[in-house]
């Protein structure tokens, strides 16, 4: 048996030190060790996105990566992206815009999508598209997450974490 | 009435925990105690089971058990098949995990229990199987041949022949007729490729058995059907068995099965007593979960010289893979009511053969049976159309339904209800700017562009609404089609509903708050939704085949009414007035021609407290109805893509995609859209990127997103969608459905418009998937052969 | 989806990695970014015993000056190499290249030392440093050797690194004057390449003066496609020409057969391509 190491990571903004096995992945990590279940896992070859976190604030696929490569750095996740009570606008534009259906892909795609605008604040529809070319979704055609993207971008979103209902369709 | 809900784009009530990471799936369950299971999988397509040695794994650190087929092959029964279409259907044994023999590469072989995940797979390594092995059949028109078995023991490949034919059933000519007399013969054979679900959540399952009842999580869109089978399967009683659909990542059909996976986590948790879990990898589910469509078409059209058909002979293979699943035999079943369409040709005949292969067995996957339907008479209409030098615009128009025709008894025998077909071609043509692109496309044609235009055309309709339960039966499926639901009445005047149709991702939460608001006139917010638990939701029959609203929202409505109905004597008794002269609307009960009423919150207060009721009502103001459909619903639409072929490299992009759909009244427009949206992209996809490629051993050459190309975010366009809005006849909402609208209408609306770029060239046809290399092939292969170029 | 255990190091020099490597043996393996490591690890097609994590290696990662060239380091990520000033300054065919490789995340983790060591014929870095003509420094237990990329890359997965070596750097010569694209054939955003080229034009006048063409996936290497250099030298700067340059793209090739294409629509493609990538290089 490999021996195991000692790491310490800063999952949204709290610190954990534990001993991991090596070949333990990040997002093993985060879900079964710290209870992160927000983080999902949708394939096995780094294809599909649904595991992507923030590595020190940019995205990375946390199920190709191992929990001892994260030692001494920050990590967030979905389960960190509200402030304060707060979502954030991405959160309220996925939302807003009906970006999500079954919810599976949703956490990495709005990972993903910050990392983006970050990037690249201020993205064409064909950049938007570009730049979640790492994530799929087998529920929406994509469109409307584009729209939420774009919204965040013109700053369109709502603030209202309430709202109900929208004016209209993407 | 205040601002009615149906009709409103109301942002989904379920997203809250899904955006901010608080999600329910399967896999985030983690019991006390808990064991975890890996699966030993054979590599082989076909071979006999020689030994399986499990002593090395089961010494191995962490392994409490190993399960092999021996051990459980008393308890383990044969996974079900609903669906026996035929008297004589032939179908293997099909164990959970297999004993003596081995039919797909993927099949389970043992099934390791381990304290962890990693352990469990590392004493997969361990476990030595010897396998002696057989010959492998793997293409459908060689497994007719019935030359070698995919499963010796049966002595054919054929499972069952199934024919309708308008002559004999009196729905129509007999096609003899048809076919001798046609002036216009066209004969073409379409390869509809085997395609795999591709939900994102692969499939997990969690059994806790401790306890006096077996608590089943599951990835699943059927809990109530997986309830029952297991029950029966595993000869546990039902009453033993709950099984919760928590948060589910998806199915599109893919998880309307009942997996040996979920039988096999059952039975560990049996063995050792403790909380087992069972997660699929993704190469597991691309490998072992239902595939779908892999069909041959082969399919005769007679016609006029003026393009009016007069007949349709259709003959299927249909692949069923290794196994019978939940519903494999009947998916092409479902499609024989579609072929004809929205045409209303006199003649019409049938034929589907089953045959089995040594291939992950196929089941439903959205659309099931219709996509293929619809695909083989639209690509046939614009084949008809080449054939006689017309637009297929106008082919379609001088074969379909007129709209004051409706109702129309179809040559399949079914009822059209309602429909359109003109308003909704009409719409979309206005949307395209059809002439504008004719006109491009005739420029690139005589500029000889490298990149050539093409215009896809679908013009369809879909039997949705699954289904009369007295049609079922006559079809010989093993249960009904209705759908439950329970309105509960809070003391506080909230209200909870129950419904039986389980959501993945469909919004049902959402939608039906919106139906019960406008019909108890209660806030939207005070509506609460519970489903996907047959311990609340104790009868029902899931989610499928576009049914939820046309029959789990019927229910919700009928159970509804029963409310008012309670709520009225209450109402009566308290204001002192006949039942006969009160009235409800808006949440309130008033006397006719007072000013005296009284709101369904008080009536609930009233009830609960139960101090103040007529003589003999019982206090309780809760309602269960369960609706069994009359009649399919049938939501048509036309869809048209521009296609832009690339004819250097063979590459296919779409430049545009309109669409304009009748799924009739519709509840929530934003629902619909993404509805919509996701079924175009999967019917997108099969036209253009995805099929389950074997090799000739019979290993699966996708096995992974690698290579299984589920197109992303850059692969697909912008689309412009629209509605038009027939009211169904056969439902009080008149909804029709919109699940599988999408996926059906697009395949054959792209391949279509393939086709129309380069048919001037000489290309007759192209296989789906459509890729850049086929299509350069097919170019090539007409320059060989004299096509013009 | 669980890898087989190993042993992990994370070295923070590369001499100290050296003796870790050397003391693993060939259960060892060097750890970059992962990105193409860790996948396969996951599937248990390949199970080293030891892992060695080169992420804490000082002065690996980045890019910067050396006389008439670029060193860039072999830790260095993608997306750096892709948003670098020197390299769009000096090669931007690699920031070109650099760009397209697989996804966003991806291109976040992976390295371009990675890449190259890894050696897929159908990876996206190989060809156009191929073609840029660059230089590979590796450090071994006798120092430092130096290999061009025309030695460097050997066959499937298989490069000149002998298994005791490190690559700590690629230098790159600068290039001013020339103009470059990196022209990609895939089905899908995500997928490997089918087909691509990576093409460096210089243009005098209206005449190509010289051109360095690499292909990506038309063998079990990348490949220099020397006949249409030869034929770009000189040549009229018109479409017809690099045309007829580009139909000897695939000489002295051999592609693999598989699902996406067989080796005759691979040759087809090159051909295609190459022409394409050329008229965009030279700004037509």
């Amino acid at each position: 048996m490999a021996s195991s190491k000692t790491i310490t990571v800063e999952v949204d903004n709290v610190s954990y030190t534990d001993d991991v096995e090596p070949r333990l992945l990040l997002v093993q990590y985060l879900r079964e060790r710290l209870g992160k279940t927000g983080t999902l896992i949708g394939c096995d070859t780094s294809n599909c996105g649904a595991c992507t976190v923030h590595l020190d604030g940019v995205s990375v696929k946390s199920c190709t990566m191992f929990a001892v490569q994260a030692d001494g750095h920050r990590v967030t996740t979905i389960e960190g992206l509200a402030r304060d009570g707060k979502l954030a606008p991405l959160q309220r534009a996925f939302h807003q815009c009906h970006a999500l259906q079954c919810g599976f892909c949703t956490p990495g795609m709005i990972m993903q999508s910050a990392s983006l605008l970050e990037e690249n604040p201020h993205p064409s529809e064909q950049e938007i598209r570009d730049g979640l070319e790492g994530n799929l979704c087998r529920c929406t055609g994509y469109q409307n997450i584009v729209a939420a993207v774009r919204a965040v971008a013109e700053g369109t979103v709502s603030s209202d974490s309430d709202e109900t209902e929208t004016a209209g369709v993407a | 009435m205040t601002t009615a809900e149906v009709g409103r784009a109301r942002l989904r009530k379920e997203d809250a925990h899904l955006i901010t990471g608080r999600s329910r799936y399967t896999d985030n369950i983690t019991l006390p105690g808990m064991l975890h299971l890996a699966m030993v999988r054979s590599p082989f397509a076909h071979a006999k089971i020689t030994s399986v040695d499990v002593a090395a794994a089961k010494s191995s650190p962490g392994v409490v058990a190993v399960l092999t087929g021996a051990d459980v092959a008393a308890e383990q029964g044969s996974l079900p098949n609903a669906w026996p279409i035929t008297p004589d259907q032939k179908a293997p044994a099909h164990p959970a995990i297999a004993v003596d023999e081995v039919a797909f590469a993927g099949e389970v072989v043992a099934c390791i229990i381990a304290r962890s995940a990693a352990a469990a797979r590392d004493a997969v390594e361990l476990v030595d199987v010897d396998y002696e092995g057989l010959p492998v059949v793997l293409d459908l028109e060689e497994a007719a041949k019935d030359q070698v078995l995919a499963h010796p023991g049966l002595g054919t490949n054929k499972s069952a022949t199934w024919v309708f034919d308008s002559g004999e059933a009196g729905t129509g000519k007999p096609i003899r007729e048809a076919l001798d007399g046609a002036e216009v013969l066209i004969e073409r054979t379409f390869y509809q490729q085997r395609l795999i679900p591709s939900f994102m959540e692969p499939r997990s399952t969690v059994v806790d058995p401790t306890g006096e009842q077996i608590t089943v999580w599951s990835a699943t869109q059927i809990p109530h059907i997986l309830r029952l089978m297991l029950a029966l399967t595993l000869a546990i009683p039902e009453s033993k068995v709950r099984v919760i659909a928590p948060d589910v990542g998806g199915g599109f059909g893919g998880k309307l099965q009942v997996t040996p996976e979920e039988a096999i986590t059952v039975l560990a948790a049996r063995h050792t007593g403790k909380p087992c879990k069972y997660t699929e990898t993704r190469s597991e589910s691309l490998m072992a979960a239902h595939h779908g469509r892999a069909q041959v078409q082969r399919l005769k059209l007679s016609a006029t010289k003026e393009g009016i058909v007069t007949g349709l002979d259709v003959s299927l293979l249909a692949d069923m893979g290794a196994y019978l699943g939940l519903v494999t035999s009947g998916i092409p079943i479902l499609g024989a009511f579609m072929y004809n369409s929205i045409y209303k040709f006199p003649a019409y005949r049938f034929e589907c053969t089953n045959l089995f292969t040594n291939k992950a067995w196929t089941d439903a996957y959205r659309g099931a049976g219709r996509p293929e339907a619809t695909f083989a008479i639209e690509r046939m209409m614009d084949e008809l159309a080449a054939e006689l030098g017309l637009d297929p615009l106008q082919v379609r128009e001088r074969n379909w339904i007129k709209h004051e025709e409706f109702p129309f008894t179809t040559v399949a025998g079914l009822e059209y209800d309602s429909g359109n077909y003109e308003a909704a071609t009409a719409k979309a043509l206005e949307l395209f700017g059809y002439d504008a692109l004719r006109a491009e496309q005739s420029r690139r044609r005589e500029t000889k562009d490298p990149v050539q235009l093409g215009i896809g055309i679908s013009t369809f309709t879909e039997m949705c609404g699954l289904a009369p339960s007295r049609v079922l039966g006559a079809l010989n499926y093993g249960a009904g089609g209705w759908e439950h639901a329970q309105v509960r009445v809070l003391p506080t005047g909230n209200i909870e509903v129950v419904t039986g149709s389980s959501s993945h991702g469909q919004g049902h939460e959402t939608a039906w708050s919106q139906l019960v608001a406008d019909k108890l006139g209660v806030p939207f917010e005070n509506v609460e939704v519970l489903h996907g638990d047959t311990q609340i939701s104790q009868r029902g029959l899931d989610t499928y085949g576009s049914r939820s609203l046309t029959v789990g929202g019927m229910a919700v409505l009928a159970a509804a009414d029963k409310v008012i109905e309670k709520a009225k004597v209450v109402a009566a008794h308290l204001m002192e007035a006949s039942e006969d002269d009160i009235e409800f609307a808006d949440g309130r009960f008033s006397v006719k021609g007072t000013d005296q009423s009284t709101a369904l919150g008080e009536i609930a207060l009233a009830t609960f407290s139960a101090h103040n009721l007529p003589d003999g009502f019982e206090p309780n103001l809760d309602s269960d109805a369960t609706f069994d459909p009359q009649n399919f619903s049938f939501p048509h639409g036309t869809h048209l893509a521009a296609i832009e072929v690339d004819t250097e490299t063979g590459r296919v992009s779409i430049r545009k995609y309109v669409c304009v759909d009748d799924v009739g009244v519709v509840v929530n427009p934003l629902i619909v859209e993404g509805q919509v949206h996701g079924g175009l992209a999967q019917g997108i996809a099969q036209a253009l990127y995805e099929e389950a490629v074997y090799d000739d051993a019979g290993t699966l050459v996708t096995g992974s997103f690698v290579d299984y190309l589920v197109p992303g975010a850059p692969d697909l366009p912008h689309y412009t969608t629209a509605r038009t809005e027939t009211p169904s006849t056969t439902n009080q909402l008149g909804a029709k459905g919109v699940g599988e609208a999408g996926t059906i209408a697009s395949t054959p609306a792209i391949v279509n418009g393939v086709l129309d770029a380069v048919r001037h060239l000489g290309v007759k046809d192209i296989r789906m998937p459509c890729s850049p290399s086929r299509v350069w092939a097919a170019l090539e292969e007409a320059k060989m052969t004299g096509g013009v170029r | 989806m669980i890898p087989s255990a190993f042993d992990y190091a994370a070295p923070n020099t590369v001499a100290e990695a050296l003796s870790l490597l050397a003391l693993a043996g060939d259960s060892g393996k060097l750890l970059a970014g992962g990105q193409s490591l860790i996948p396969v690890m996951k599937l248990r097609l390949a199970d080293p015993q030891m892992v060695i994590d080169l992420g804490r290696v000082e002065g690996l990662a980045g890019v910067r000056e050396d006389g008439d060239a670029l060193l860039i380091g072999a830790m260095t990520p993608h997306h750096q190499v892709a948003t670098d000033p020197l390299v769009a300054a000096y090669v931007p065919l690699l920031a070109k290249a650099a760009a397209t490789v697989a996804d966003p995340q991806v291109r976040h983790r992976g390295t371009f030392g990675g890449a190259l060591v890894h050696a897929d014929p159908a990876g996206d870095l190989p060809a156009p440093v191929l073609a840029a003509e660059a230089t590979f420094i590796l450090a071994g237990p006798g120092g430092e050797r130096r290999v061009a990329a025309a030695d460097f890359f050997q066959g499937y997965f298989t490069t000149a690194i002998a298994e005791d070596e490190i690559l700590t750097h690629v230098r790159v010569p600068k290039y001013t004057g020339w103009g470059a694209h990196y022209e990609k054939f895939t089905r899908v955003a995500q997928q490997w390449s089918i087909v691509a080229v990576a093409a460096m034009v210089r243009v005098e006048g209206g005449t190509i003066a010289e051109a360095r063409i690499g292909l990506t996936n038309m063998a079990s290497t990348p490949v220099r496609a020397t006949a249409v250099e030869q034929a770009l030298a000189g040549a009229p700067l018109t479409r017809d020409a690099i045309a007829a340059a580009s139909s000897h793209a695939a000489e002295g090739t051999d592609p693999a057969s598989d699902l996406n294409g067989d080796a005759a629509y691979r040759r087809h493609l090159a051909e295609v391509l190459t022409r394409r990538a050329v008229v965009t290089a030279a700004g037509l």
